[in-house]
């Protein structure tokens, strides 16, 4: 095993313990606390009354935009990292690069902000 | 050993969850699965050297791209029981396109399973994963990488322009009213005389 992922042998460790732990502590419900399920017990109730609707239900598109503007920006951070990382090996000509693509994404934020696609009505 | 047996649990582990995206009744739970599928890739690249394409994998497909499929699954409010039943009229296309893309991938892991000398070296230079990718990324791949800002931008503006309505009649929130408003406008000092009351 390389030394590299033995680095990641504690994660493998806690993948591990947290899976045991969990299925275990299900066995335990399972086998040791007192089950007598009848209809009404099992039947979905919402807030002490009966369901009044589906689960499933059309909510505002709003929430959507949210989502995708918060992706578009986690990639942009995400590009920054090796950017970081590897700033003194590309010199000047990475900087400028990377400068370029954040003002391309610079228009988007100014357009979104601009439109009022960040406030909250 | 360990290395191996942890690939092996990690792929079985994917291809499971990955059975489980298309079998599973309820949409939510394949979403669920298609989560799982994606941590056992990025498991996947760990043990394959690339460690910042697994957080990358994590950050961007566990944290964002997930949640936009729980949004459209949710906010589709379709039968899935009816979609379903369409199942066996799209199977000879679906089938068609499933086989073309297993020939492909028969195709390339021949070229690579012929060629034994190709293994994935993941720090032939000494160099980690991210730097490697960060020395490529902006200099050799510079157009490239400028024009997945574009096309970054392109979805931007495409998702303000489908999704955003601004409607009428609904109190916004404006900064600039909020911080210039002084006390005179908002505070009012009354004389109220003992027992005549506001007066309201």
């Amino acid at each position: 095993m390389s030394d590299f992922l033995r680095e990641y042998l504690p994660i493998l460790v806690l993948l591990f313990v947290a899976g045991g732990f969990s299925v275990a502590l299900l066995l335990a419900a399972k086998v040791l606390a007192p089950s007598e399920p009848d209809r009404e017990k099992l039947s979905t109730y919402e807030c002490g009354f009966n369901a009044f609707d589906d689960s499933k239900m059309k909510f505002d598109v709003r929430f959507y935009l949210v989502a995708i503007l918060f992706i578009i920006f986690d990639l942009e951070v995400a590009f920054l990292f090796p950017w970081a990382v590897s700033l003194e090996y590309i010199g000047v000509y990475g900087w400028t690069v990377v400068m370029i693509f954040l003002a391309e994404l610079f228009v988007g934020l100014i357009y979104a902000w601009k439109k009022g696609a960040l406030d909250w009505e | 050993m360990l290395p191996v047996l942890s690939f092996y649990l990690i792929s079985s582990v994917a291809i499971a969850a990955a059975f489980m995206v298309v079998a599973s009744r309820n949409p939510v739970h394949s979403v669920m699965f298609l989560i799982l599928t994606f941590f056992s890739a990025a498991g996947l690249f760990v043990l394959m050297g690339a460690e910042f394409l697994a957080l990358l994998l994590v950050m961007v497909y566990v944290g964002a791209v997930a949640v936009l499929f729980l949004f459209v699954v949710m906010m589709l409010d379709v039968d899935f029981s009816e979609m379903k039943r369409g199942f066996f009229s799209y199977f000879p296309m679906g089938g068609v396109v499933a086989v073309i893309l297993l020939m492909e991938l028969i195709v390339i892991g021949g070229s690579y399973f012929a060629d034994s000398e190709v293994t994935p070296e993941p720090r032939a230079d000494g160099l980690s994963n991210i730097e490697a990718f960060g020395n490529v990324l902006f200099t050799d791949y510079a157009f490239f990488f400028e024009a997945s800002g574009l096309i970054l931008l392109i979805a931007m503006i495409g998702a303000i322009v489908l999704t955003l309505r601004h409607r009428t009649g609904v109190r916004r929130q404006d900064i600039t009213k909020q911080v210039s408003r002084t006390r005179k406008d908002g505070v009012e000092l009354v004389e109220i005389e003992s027992g005549a009351g506001t007066g309201e």
